[in-house]
This record gives structure tokens, C-alpha cells and sequence, in this order.
């Protein structure tokens, strides 16, 4: 227990800096160039806490509540998911269900602030991002769901390990589905681009575009925290080897399988361009309707057993 | 033998305002195109017109007379082509225009911006998105708002003027030599499409006439230019969609190109080569045996990149039906350059007005049928790689190394000299008109961008907002060639 906590702990510290550091190590090896430090994200943060937030004459409380709102309720979510495989550090029943809801508020948190600028950039991202999470988050229950249902039970604990021969339908499915959910909650390409400039173009980047110094810095690290968490949440579910049978192997598998996750996205990223805007509800739907068949796969199990 | 890309005329009778309108609305009528119209103000409230037609025959010049008093009746209703001539005449003479829908100021100091009325649209649900004129990247100041509903946007104005330096006025307040260095900073990313067409109008009034090869040096330099700026733009659209090899390849062979120029000129824009007379620099015959390998490479490692990114689904489900500009509104608004060939329109003054390098090796005419963001970068590969082509042929012309300048002597009085060059945007046009001592009396530069700037705003109706930057940068417009 002691050891998965400290695990989680430096996972917690490293892995927001360390995965975006390899996303943009792949795009730049893509791109012919040698790159960034792999801690170069640690570094600009470490930069970012030293400058002092600049506030615009119109914003409001909201404005400044919003990054540590999205850092807590990142936090509060990496308590209930497998960061390490295993359990969260405080499972409960269902909890993948308050997970998604704890997200949830740091999500409106950052679209309050993104309203509070009076920018219409910001509005735009605002409106852009709560359209896309209507969409993506019936898909993260479907397949959260679908889990919880062929595992039978309700915990992150539990229905993340592998179980039976379904695992080998219903797993990579739900894994694949994961991913491309991942692409949508971290902001990345093909539905949004992190390194664009274009402000009509931007999701996220254009709701922290009034964001400076450490409040700049907050939100990064919670957007590097998500990323971490979804990789996290993939890991855990493909990981073969279960947790408390080897604890340190399944852990070492899992980060080893957050960095692949990681270069996975790097590849994506140097080979597609990215969609449209209109189409990417329909990319949120590709995602359901592979959760819808994880979850046909998943219950006519038993019947087929 | 194919009409000459420069037009030279003395002492013209000018038509009254009535006799001018009727002449110019009779030759649009029968298929002219207006290349450019401006006006200059002379003594005692008078103002003269200046119109450039082109049609089969080649080039055709009106002149008429106008007074504030009277004004003249605008033409744009039934040619919306001259649209943005008849609302810069009418901002820098001040002569009425009655009948006009839209004399929106073409670059008015930024002052009385904020009075303005631009258009507006009304609904609960409508909303205006303003950007600029500063911006987030290192580019041009303009100011652009759009008009939305949602995503979608119903309009969009165009204002800019941000940059306008006074630069035809600088031109005739300065020495004529002067002028070449003055008349590459019209926009920086065409140098050279504005000093030849330049070239071409000092020459044609002075009477001089340079060599073959030295047309053929000049042309290298344009094709250089154009495939240097096309290389630009599609690095910047392969960016703007998050198309990393695009964006990344591209914009490294632009330094192939951008270094040839610096090796042949000392410049890698082209600034300093092209002068009235002929060109400072030649290519001896051991640089023009030399290039053509450095141009072998870039075509493999072109074709390589273009392929990569027209076989991408990704990229061609991004750029299809994006910003289109159909054929009969590319005619109507009067669009050229690369964005009306993207858009099946026959515009090429390479074609249609060769000159002496492009009779002797003729470009062939590159054209795109659908006029989406995905016809206009298609268009911009396949230019450069005609262009790349023709260098390799125009490199094995011999004697390639040029004469000295030849001398610019004393100009004829009373004179109207137009010059024009196919630049990498379009048709550049450089106007010169000397007063009865043989002074230069009025001077008038017109990049392309100025006629396109519409075309962008009409590409845009009905889109995404988000598809904004796609368009803008597939159009690739110049803000200080517009702004002058």
C-alpha cells in the first residue's frame, strides 16, 4: 500500500511534464529535428511559477478560482483512478462514476473562466468544448460501463483487470476506445492541436489564452494530469500482469505502457492532419459506437460460456 | 508574335466624363477585362482617369477627364470587378461617385475606424468575432470581423490600410533612381514581380531595350520568387491543419530555393537584382551548369512531400470544400492570379503576355477546376513544379551572363507608360505618367492582393470559422502590397 502510494506520488510529479515531453520528442523526430528535453514542459512550469499572474480589468473572481479548481478536482480524480494499477488510492463503489463527474466540475471551472475574459475567442473555445464533452462523455460510460459490466463490478479496482477470454474482444476495444478518447479530453490531434497559434482554430489552448504565470502553470499541469490519467486508465487496462500478484512488475508494465501511449500519440500527430470542427462529434460518436459493441460483446458472454 | 506585357502612350486625348463611362462600360461589355483604373488629381479641381483594359487583342488604355462637381457615375453595380478601383479613386480624389454601394475607404488612417459602420447582423443568437489588427503570429496587421452564427460565418469585413506607408507618393518625391529600391519594398514577398513590372514601364517609356537574356535572368528570378512563396504557403497551410511533414519539408526546401536566389543576387528575396536597364547580376555559365542539380534533388524530394500530403485522406478531407470561390465569381469580382487559375479561370499573363522570355520558352498554363483551399494548394504544387522545369530549360540558355545596366535616359513629356509581370500572386501592375518637362507626374503600383482581399471575404460566406486561417493562407495575400 505504502509503495503504491509512493508510486502514485511520483507519477503525480513526473508524468505531466514527462508525457507531454515525449509526445513533442516523437513529433519533433517525425519532423526531422532532435527536440525538446524530454522534462522541458517541468522546466517551462518551473519558469511559468516564477512570474506573476497578470489579470485583466474585467475578469472576476471565477477567473482566479478556475486553475486551482482544475488542479484540485485533476487531483481528486487521480485519487480514484488506476494511476497504478491496482486500486485508486481511495476506491470506492462506482467510483469511476464520480470520476468522470469530478472532471467534470474542473471542466466547467475552466470554461467559466474561459466566459469570465468577455474575449469571443474564449467564448468560441468555451462553446467548443461543452458541445465536444456532451459527446464524448455518454462514450467514456459506455466504456467504463461496458467494463464495470463484464467484470461485475463497479470499481476502477476491479474492472480494469483482465478477466476470462473476453478480455481478448472487449478489452482491445474498449482500450482503442480509450485512446481516441484520450485524443479528445487532452487535446490533441486529430480534434485539436496544442502547438496551432490560430485562436479561431483552438479548443483548449484558447480557453488558458488569458492565463499567466502560476495560474498559466496550473492549468498546464492539470491538462498534463488528464493526459496522464487517461494513459493511465489505458494502461491499467491492457496491463497483463494484475497487480497484487507482482505489484512492482505490473507497475513498471504500466509506465512503460503511459509512455507507449504517449509515442502513440506522437505518431498520430506527425501523420494526421487534424478534422474539421463540424466532424468531431462524429469522432465522439465512433468512440460510442465502439463502447456500444464492447458492451453487445460483453453481455452476450454468458450465454456463449 | 504575341502582344507585349507594357504599354506605352503619348499625349492621349482625354474623353469627357460622359464619353469616358460609355467607353468603358462598351469595352467591358464586349469581354474586357479592367486591369487596373486609378486616378490622379490635376490643376483646377480636375481629375484624370486612367483605365487599363486587356481582351484578345492585348492591352488598351482609356483616359477621360472628371470634376468634383459633376463626379462620375459608378460602374460597380453592373462590374463588380471594379468595385475596389472605383472606392480607392474615390479616396484619393475625392470625386463623387454616385451610384456606388460601397465606398468603404480602402486605407483609411486607423482613426476614424472606430465610427465606422461596418456591417452588422442582427439575432438573438448572432454573434461578431473581431481579430486583429494585431494577431497572435508574426504577420501582417489587418482587422477582420466576422459575422456568426454559431460556428458558421455569414460574413466577413475586411479592414486594413494598417500598413500604408505613402509609398507611390515616396517614389515621386525621391530621385528616379531611388525608385527600383523603393518599388521592391511594395511587398516584401515579391520584390521582384513589382521591380519588373516596374522595369517594364520605365523601359517601355524610355525606349530601351534589353537583351533576351537578360528578360530570361529576370524570369529566372520571378520563377524563383514564385516557387520560394508557393513553398511558403503550403508549409503554412500543411501547419495551420496540423499536417507535420507538409509543414516541416516544405518550409526546408524553401531555403533551397531562397539560397539560389542568395547566390545569383547576394539576396535570398531578390532585393537588388532586377533594375531599369537590365540586371545587376548574371548567372555565368558555371553557376547555370551547376544549378540544375540543386533543382534535381528539390524536385525528388518535392515529389515525395506532395505525394505524401495529396494521398493523405486526412488532409483532403480537411481542405475539400473549403473556401470556395466558383468561376463566375471569380469573373465577376475580378479575381486573379493563382486563386482565379485555382478556380478554372484562363489568367495567366505569362500566357497571355509573354514578353520576350516567355515567347522564347513558354509556361504552360497550370489551372484547377474546383477553387476550394484543396484546388488552390494543388494549383500551388503543380506551379512550382512547372516553374522548376522552366528554370532547368532557361539555365541552359546560353549567355546568360548580363551587359552592364544600360543608361535610363531623359523621359518623353506628356507620356503613359504600364508595365506588367505575372508575379507569384498575380498580375503586378506599375504605372507611370510623365508631365510636359518629362518629369514623372503620377505614379501607381497595384499588387494583386488588392483585388483578391474581396474574393477572401466571399470564400468565406458559409464556412467555419475555424476554417478561417485555411483560407486565409491558401489566398496568401499581401497586407503592405494592398495597404502601399
Amino acid at each position: 500500500m505504502l509503495a503504491s502510494l509512493v508510486l502514485h506520488l511520483l507519477g503525480l510529479v513526473l508524468l505531466p511534464f514527462l508525457l507531454p515531453g515525449v509526445i513533442n520528442r516523437v513529433k519533433a523526430w517525425w519532423g526531422g529535428r532532435r527536440g525538446a528535453p524530454l522534462l522541458q514542459p517541468l522546466w517551462d512550469t518551473r519558469r511559468l511559477l516564477g512570474k506573476q499572474p497578470v489579470y485583466s480589468e474585467v475578469t472576476t473572481a471565477v477567473f482566479r478560482l478556475a486553475p486551482l479548481v482544475v488542479v484540485a478536482t485533476t487531483l481528486v480524480a487521480s485519487l480514484l483512478a488506476p494511476l497504478v494499477p491496482g486500486a485508486g488510492i481511495l476506491p470506492f463503489a462506482n467510483d469511476f462514476v464520480a470520476f468522470a463527474y469530478v472532471v467534470g466540475l474542473g471542466r466547467m471551472f475552466l470554461m467559466l473562466a474561459a466566459l469570465d475574459t468577455g474575449s469571443p475567442f474564449e467564448g468560441m473555445g468555451a462553446a467548443r468544448e461543452a458541445t465536444f464533452a456532451v459527446f464524448a462523455e455518454p462514450a467514456l460510460f459506455l466504456v467504463l460501463g461496458t467494463l464495470a459490466l463484464g467484470s461485475g463490478h463497479g470499481n476502477f479496482a476491479e474492472l480494469m483487470l483482465p478477466h476470462g477470454w473476453q478480455a481478448f474482444l472487449v478489452s482491445p476495444l474498449c482500450a482503442t476506445a480509450l485512446f481516441l478518447l484520450l485524443l479528445i479530453e487532452s487535446a490533441r490531434l486529430p480534434v485539436d492541436d496544442p502547438t496551432t497559434h490560430l485562436e479561431l482554430t483552438m479548443i483548449h489552448e484558447v480557453m488558458i489564452l488569458d492565463h499567466s504565470g502560476v495560474d498559466l502553470a496550473m492549468m498546464q499541469y492539470g491538462a498534463g494530469l488528464k493526459l496522464t490519467l487517461y494513459a493511465g486508465m489505458l494502461a491499467a487496462l491492457v496491463n497483463p500482469f494484475p497487480a497484487h500478484n507482482q505489484p512492482l512488475l505490473s507497475a513498471l508494465v504500466s509506465l512503460a505502457l503511459m509512455l507507449a501511449t504517449a509515442v502513440a500519440i506522437g505518431f498520430v500527430e506527425s501523420l494526421v492532419a487534424r478534422l474539421r470542427m463540424r466532424l468531431i462529434p462524429q469522432f465522439a460518436f465512433v468512440i460510442a459506437a465502439l463502447g456500444v459493441v464492447a458492451l453487445l460483446l460483453a453481455t452476450t458472454q454468458p450465454e456463449l460460456g | 508574335m504575341p502582344p507585349p506585357p507594357y504599354l506605352v502612350a503619348s499625349s492621349l486625348t482625354p474623353l469627357s466624363h460622359g464619353a469616358f463611362v460609355h467607353a468603358l462600360r462598351e469595352r467591358l461589355d464586349a469581354g474586357a477585362r479592367a486591369l487596373t483604373y486609378f486616378g490622379a488629381p490635376l490643376a483646377d479641381g480636375v481629375i484624370e482617369l486612367t483605365a487599363l483594359l486587356q481582351d484578345d487583342q492585348g492591352l488598351a488604355v482609356l483616359r477621360g477627364h472628371a470634376t468634383g462637381d459633376a463626379g462620375l457615375p459608378a460602374l460597380t453595380v453592373q462590374f463588380p470587378q471594379l468595385h475596389i478601383f472605383e472606392r480607392e479613386i474615390h479616396e484619393q480624389t475625392g470625386l463623387p461617385m454616385p451610384g456606388h454601394p460601397w465606398l468603404k475607404p480602402v486605407r483609411s488612417p486607423v482613426a476614424p475606424m472606430g465610427a465606422y459602420p461596418f456591417f452588422q447582423m442582427a439575432g438573438k443568437e448572432v454573434h461578431e468575432v473581431a481579430v486583429g489588427p494585431i494577431h497572435a503570429g508574426v504577420i501582417e496587421p489587418g482587422h477582420f470581423r466576422f459575422m456568426c452564427l454559431g460556428e458558421q460565418v455569414h460574413h466577413l469585413e475586411i479592414q486594413l490600410g494598417f500598413q500604408h506607408r505613402g509609398i507611390e507618393a515616396l517614389v515621386l518625391q525621391r530621385p528616379l533612381a531611388h525608385a527600383p529600391a523603393l518599388v521592391e519594398t511594395i511587398a516584401g514577398d515579391t520584390s521582384i514581380g513589382h521591380t519588373w513590372a516596374f522595369c517594364r514601364a520605365l523601359e517601355a517609356m524610355a525606349g530601351v531595350t534589353v537583351p533576351d537574356e537578360v528578360e530570361i535572368v529576370r524570369a529566372i528570378a520571378l520563377e524563383l520568387e514564385r516557387v520560394a512563396m508557393h513553398l511558403t504557403g503550403l508549409s503554412g497551410i500543411a501547419t495551420d491543419i496540423g499536417f507535420l511533414q507538409g509543414g516541416t519539408t516544405w518550409g526546408r526546401l524553401r531555403t533551397t530555393i531562397i539560397n539560389l536566389s542568395m547566390q545569383l543576387c547576394g539576396s535570398r528575396f531578390g532585393r537588388g537584382w532586377l533594375r531599369p536597364g537590365g540586371v545587376r547580376f548574371g548567372i555565368d555559365a558555371e553557376t547555370a551548369r551547376r544549378i540544375p542539380d540543386v533543382l534535381a534533388q528539390f524536385q525528388r524530394d518535392m515529389r515525395t512531400v506532395s505525394a505524401l500530403f495529396e494521398t493523405s485522406l486526412s488532409v483532403a478531407g480537411r481542405l475539400h470544400e473549403v473556401g470556395t470561390v466558383t468561376a463566375e465569381t471569380a469573373r465577376e469580382l475580378g479575381l486573379v492570379g493563382m486563386v482565379a487559375r485555382a478556380s478554372s479561370l484562363d489568367l495567366d499573363q505569362r500566357v497571355a503576355l509573354p514578353g520576350r522570355a516567355y515567347t522564347r520558352l513558354p509556361m504552360p498554363h497550370a489551372k484547377q477546376l474546383t477553387g476550394d483551399v484543396w484546388a488552390r494548394a494543388g494549383l500551388r504544387i503543380d506551379e512550382i513544379g512547372r516553374s522548376v522545369v522552366w528554370l532547368q530549360q532557361a539555365l541552359a540558355v546560353p549567355g546568360l551572363d548580363a551587359p552592364p545596366l544600360q543608361a535610363i535616359g531623359p523621359l518623353p513629356p506628356d507620356t503613359l507608360a504600364i508595365g506588367v509581370c505575372e508575379g507569384w500572386r498575380g498580375e503586378t501592375i506599375h504605372a507611370l505618367q510623365t508631365d510636359a518637362n518629362g518629369n514623372l507626374r503620377h505614379f501607381k503600383a497595384q499588387d494583386p492582393s488588392l483585388r483578391n482581399w474581396f474574393g477572401l471575404a466571399v470564400a468565406l460566406r458559409g464556412n467555419d470559422i475555424s476554417d478561417f486561417p485555411i483560407c486565409n493562407k491558401s489566398f496568401d495575400l499581401s497586407y503592405c502590397g494592398s495597404d502601399l
